[in-house]
């Protein structure tokens, strides 16, 4: 180790240590009456994190032999990641007060899952790649099961920690694969090593190691602990699971798929394509049939994670833009969202049956609009920015040979059009009016109504998101 | 000059309207609701003004993109507009229209700010559909059509207007996203997006083997078919065309209006702007099919009228049946076929949009539209019988209204390209006559014998006023067509000079390679 590797890691390194410092506040101070005070001051270091990486300009640092890589395209996944970590937890406080959830762990087990996520993306060795993603996973157990109380809540905790140690198990054994027939655990060491004809072996390893994150993505068919963790968990938790990791997890796949495997496009591109149709469609025609709006975001958000790998699939550096900016624009919608779902409240109490929302627009109409303007931005209506972020990924993948991939990503998205517009039907001409309280806290109302303007005022020029994604994935992929 | 950005105007006026509404206007009661219903007209009648600039500065001789406007977007889209002698005319007939419809639902008492905004965002994006020269601009405009009619059809609609709203969401969305993969097919083949360089680009028509299918016309082909998939779609084309009566049953009136008078214009002029231009080759292969599908709607779609019961439902395979003419038309590919197609369109705006417009003057009063609880209106509806009898008239064909002149042209592009369809086409103008003047005896003529209409008002003011201007547009294009011709004619003869080289070369292609294959 030299000592700048240290000042490469420092965002890291002063997340885990306000993390620890919280803890013993918490622990020492006054328990969880500290807790409204910690979620301030993380979500404030968060936002400070960010603008700091985000204004380092260019530049690629590597530290520690090559194990950790600080490149534009880390830069980018950090940014989002922290960002809507802060987000979230700025939304979730009055929630999670008014149910006794606000424990002081909440806001640092967040930053650590923040730290674990920052650490993914930036991974440029697979030992670093587990090291990150089991930081991070660990942190999300716990909080999926924040609720001891509820069985949900803790079932859902358990269900996620089972299957994930499976996926983890799953991931570590393609890890020891390509280890063993690449002979280094370094992803420039493997790029050099898989070239050309593949040694079996590798290709099981990349075959496993592609399966361990496509559960981490949540992709068909590695879905099937999200509807329950995503209805079990409360919904703050719910809607920290739908964005930051989410983001994290593509932008790990992103730097596997190209920095350790990039000499074989071909091979993995079939994977990432099969997962992409498999999730798109999964997500469109299971979501139909939901009830409960936690477990339609659930399968939504795997849909969308099929257009997003679509993007991958394409296996260039436009492709990976295509990424980028298609995670940014589904995490503000998707924060727009939640902030949404968290103020559905009959007489103080969650309601998150998609059925309480008849005629909601005669209650709250500004809300409702600004729902209707998300919903339609999920179903990738135009004008709305929504559509242009698949339009980047069926581009991607168009100007890559997989016109069919564009065609059954369309389809598909034509039925999840379907569930969006049940929501809007429900809440604008539905039959009995609605039993929710009107109004919300002004900070839900904020992010609600700032997200669904994003999504219209965007179509400008999508903030500039644009040139900073093609900058990012210029670094990843050359 | 002044006018730089005169399209821009025109097309973003009624958003801006739209937008005032939304943040200023505020409250429920009577007085909001008028301001928002004068808002609109205000709005809406200034984008007509507007509009009125671009007619007087259109070189009519010259064929080319006027009033052009580009500027940056993102990724590599550029925001371009532009018109030519076939749009014009539909972005006029969007901003002549918008102001009657307003006056149309001056009644409505249901949510009228929402109602007034859906409106004016829908002109918007209506007019951007006919002005857009990007292929991805165009795009947004023709999709974002759907959210406002969407919502138009599912809050104030009829009895079955959750059915109905689904059932046009969802179809013309499945049309219109294969035309975008084929969007950006075409961007990846030809490097661009702007329309007027894509007129010029030739795509690929070189046999192609998909999946063990062999294709004649290549690319073209497969780009022709998706978009062909949208326009149809939107058309609305037999067989399917079964949206649209439950849209327009359903619909509002107003709604009705703009869905037959603009909204299922967008298809024939994407044939017009996109698939007869740009695919020649296909065009030319797929020609008859498409003929023979016009055929068998003008013919099936008469048929079915005859026996509808519902008036809006009457009216709207009637609309299916008059689209037929304009498919027929365009893909008879000559100078007469075009001009009748265009023509019919702008009349079947001003024919549909009034007969639309008699149906809702009873289904105020009487708050039915079956043709059964009609009749003998003419004992106490004077002036109505009148307008009804006329736009009855026109929506026949009868000489002297624009009607004629659409059909006509038509007819005679069509023995050119297919002498059999022309034949079976032809039937489609007795068939015609027979469902309208049914249709038109059974409401109107007859005595007065039932109750519920024994104290039936004629029309009033408001509405004699709205019709008025419909009237004088459908007898003025029918006694005097050159006004529509003259504008339209060189961007037509322009189309197709390009579509005829592009055949001549084709032919001469596979001339010498079928000799050089013979040597």
């Amino acid at each position: 180790m030299q000592p700048g590797d240290l000042s490469v890691i420092l965002p890291e390194i002063i997340l885990s240590l306000f993390a620890m410092a919280g803890l013993m506040v918490g622990a020492y101070g006054g328990k969880d009456k500290t807790a409204p005070m910690l979620v301030w001051t993380t979500s404030a270091l968060m936002v400070a994190l960010a603008a700091w990486i985000g204004l380092q300009g260019a530049g690629r640092a590597v530290a520690f032999g090559g194990m950790f890589i600080d490149d534009g395209f880390a830069r980018f996944a950090k940014v989002t990641v922290l960002l809507s970590a802060a987000a979230i937890l700025l939304m979730s406080e009055g929630y999670m007060q008014r149910r006794g959830l606000l424990r002081f762990e909440y806001p640092l087990l967040i930053a650590l899952a923040a730290v674990g996520m920052m650490m993914m993306v930036s991974a440029g060795d697979l030992i670093a790649l587990y090291m990150g993603l089991e930081l991070q996973s660990l942190a999300l157990y716990v909080v999926a099961s924040l609720r001891r109380d509820s069985v949900k809540s803790t079932e859902a905790g358990l269900k996620y920690f089972v299957l994930g140690a499976l996926s983890s198990g799953l991931l570590l054994y393609g890890a020891s694969l390509t280890y063993g027939f690449a002979g280094t655990t370094l992803f420039s060491g493997i790029i050099e090593a898989a070239q050309g004809e593949l040694p079996l072996g590798l290709l099981f390893g990349l075959a496993f190691i592609s399966a361990g994150l496509a559960f981490k993505v949540s992709a068909a068919p590695f879905h099937m602990w999200t509807p329950d963790v995503y209805e079990g968990a409360p919904t703050p938790i719910t809607a920290f699971f739908a964005t930051a990791p989410k983001m994290a997890a593509m932008g790990l796949f992103a730097r596997v798929v190209h920095d350790a495997f990039g000499g074989i496009v071909g091979d993995w591109q079939q994977i990432l394509a099969f997962l992409s149709v498999a999730s798109m469609y999964l997500g469109a025609v299971a979501a139909i049939g939901q009830t409960n709006i936690k477990r339609l975001m659930a399968y939504s958000s795997i849909a969308h994670m099929g257009f997003a790998l679509m993007g991958l699939a394409a296996g260039t550096a436009f492709g990976v833009q295509a990424m980028l900016v298609y995670m940014a624009i589904y995490i503000t919608m998707n924060i727009g969202t939640f902030a949404f779902i968290m103020s559905m409240e009959k007489d103080g109490a969650p309601v998150v049956t998609i059925a309480s929302l008849s005629q909601y627009s005669r209650r709250d109409p500004l809300k409702a609009l600004a729902m209707l303007v998300l919903l339609f931005s999920l179903a990738g209506v135009p004008p709305l920015v929504g559509f242009f972020g698949k339009y980047y990924v069926l581009l991607a993948a168009v100007d890559a040979g997989l016109g069919w991939l564009a065609v059954a990503g369309v389809i598909a998205s034509v039925i999840g059009a379907f569930y969006y517009l049940r929501i809007v039907y429900l809440m604008y001409f539905g039959a009995e009016d609605s039993e929710l309280d009107a109004g919300a806290s002004p900070i839900l109302s904020g992010f609600l109504v700032a997200s669904a303007a994003i999504m219209v005022l965007g179509v400008v020029n999508l903030f500039g998101v644009e040139a900073v994604a093609e900058a990012a994935a210029a670094t990843l992929v050359n | 000059m002044l006018f730089d950005n005169l399209l821009s105007i025109v097309t973003f006026i009624p958003l801006i309207g739209a937008a005032i509404m939304a943040l200023f206007l505020r409250g429920e009661d009577a007085a909001a609701q008028a301001n928002a219903k004068w808002l609109a007209l205000a709005a809406t009648t200034a984008s007509f003004l507007a509009s009125l600039f671009l007619l007087t500065g259109f070189d009519a001789s010259n064929p080319d993109f006027q009033f052009v406007e580009e500027s940056e977007w993102i990724l590599g889209l550029t925001y371009k507009m532009g018109v030519d002698g076939i749009s014009i005319l539909f972005v006029m007939l969007t901003t002549f229209l918008m102001p009657l419809v307003i006056l149309a639902c001056w009644d409505v008492t249901h949510r009228v700010k929402e109602y007034m905004i859906a409106f004016l965002v829908l002109e918007t994006l209506m007019l951007g559909v006919f002005c857009a020269l990007d292929l991805v601009l165009f795009y947004l405009f023709f999709e974002g059509g759907l959210i406002p009619m969407f919502l138009i059809i599912g809050i104030w609609g009829g009895k079955e207007r959750v059915y109905a709203s689904f059932k046009f969401f969802l179809y013309t969305f499945f049309g219109s996203v294969l035309m975008l993969v084929a969007m950006i097919a075409m961007y990846v083949d030809a490097g661009t997006t702007d329309i007027a360089a894509l007129l010029r680009h030739n795509f690929s028509s070189k046999v192609l083997d998909v999946w063990g299918f062999t294709i004649i016309g290549g690319l073209q082909t497969l780009l022709w078919l998706a978009f062909f998939a949208s326009f149809a779609v939107k058309m609305p084309m037999w067989p399917v065309h079964t949206w649209l009566p439950d849209a327009h049953v359903q619909a509002p009136t107003a709604g009705s209006v703009v869905l037959a008078a603009i909204l299922l214009k967008m298809g024939g002029y994407g044939f017009l702007r996109f698939s007869l231009p740009m695919f020649p080759i296909a065009s030319d292969l797929l020609a008859d099919f498409v003929l023979w599908l016009s055929a068998i709607a003008i013919v099936y779609t008469s048929l079915v009228a005859l026996m509808q019961e519902d008036m809006k439902k009457l009216i709207a395979y009637s609309s299916v049946a008059h689209m037929g003419f304009v498919t027929a038309g365009i893909f008879a590919a000559n100078q007469q076929g075009l001009d009748g197609a265009i023509f019919q369109m702008i009349s079947h705006g001003f024919i549909s949009g009034a007969l639309f417009l008699c149906v809702g003057v009873i289904y105020d009063r009487m708050h039915t539209r079956e043709i059964d609880a009609y009749g003998g209106l003419v004992n106490r509806m004077p002036a109505y019988a009148l307008v009804f009898m006329l736009f009855t008239m026109a929506n026949v064909g009868l000489p002297g209204t624009s009607g004629f002149v659409g059909e006509f042209l038509t007819l005679v592009g069509m023995f050119q390209a297919n002498t059999w369809v022309a034949a079976v086409a032809t039937t489609g103008v007795i068939l015609s006559a027979g469902y309208a003047l049914w249709l038109y005896r059974r409401v109107v003529m007859g005595d007065l014998i039932k109750e519920s209409l024994k104290s039936i008002t004629d029309m009033t003011s408001r509405e004699r006023w709205i019709f008025a201007p419909l009237i004088v547009m459908t007898l003025l294009l029918g006694v005097y067509p050159a006004l529509v011709i003259d504008i339209i004619s060189p961007s037509v003869a322009n189309l197709l000079g390009g579509y005829e080289t592009a055949l001549a070369d084709y032919a001469a292609e596979n001339m010498i390679a079928a000799n050089g294959g013979g040597n």
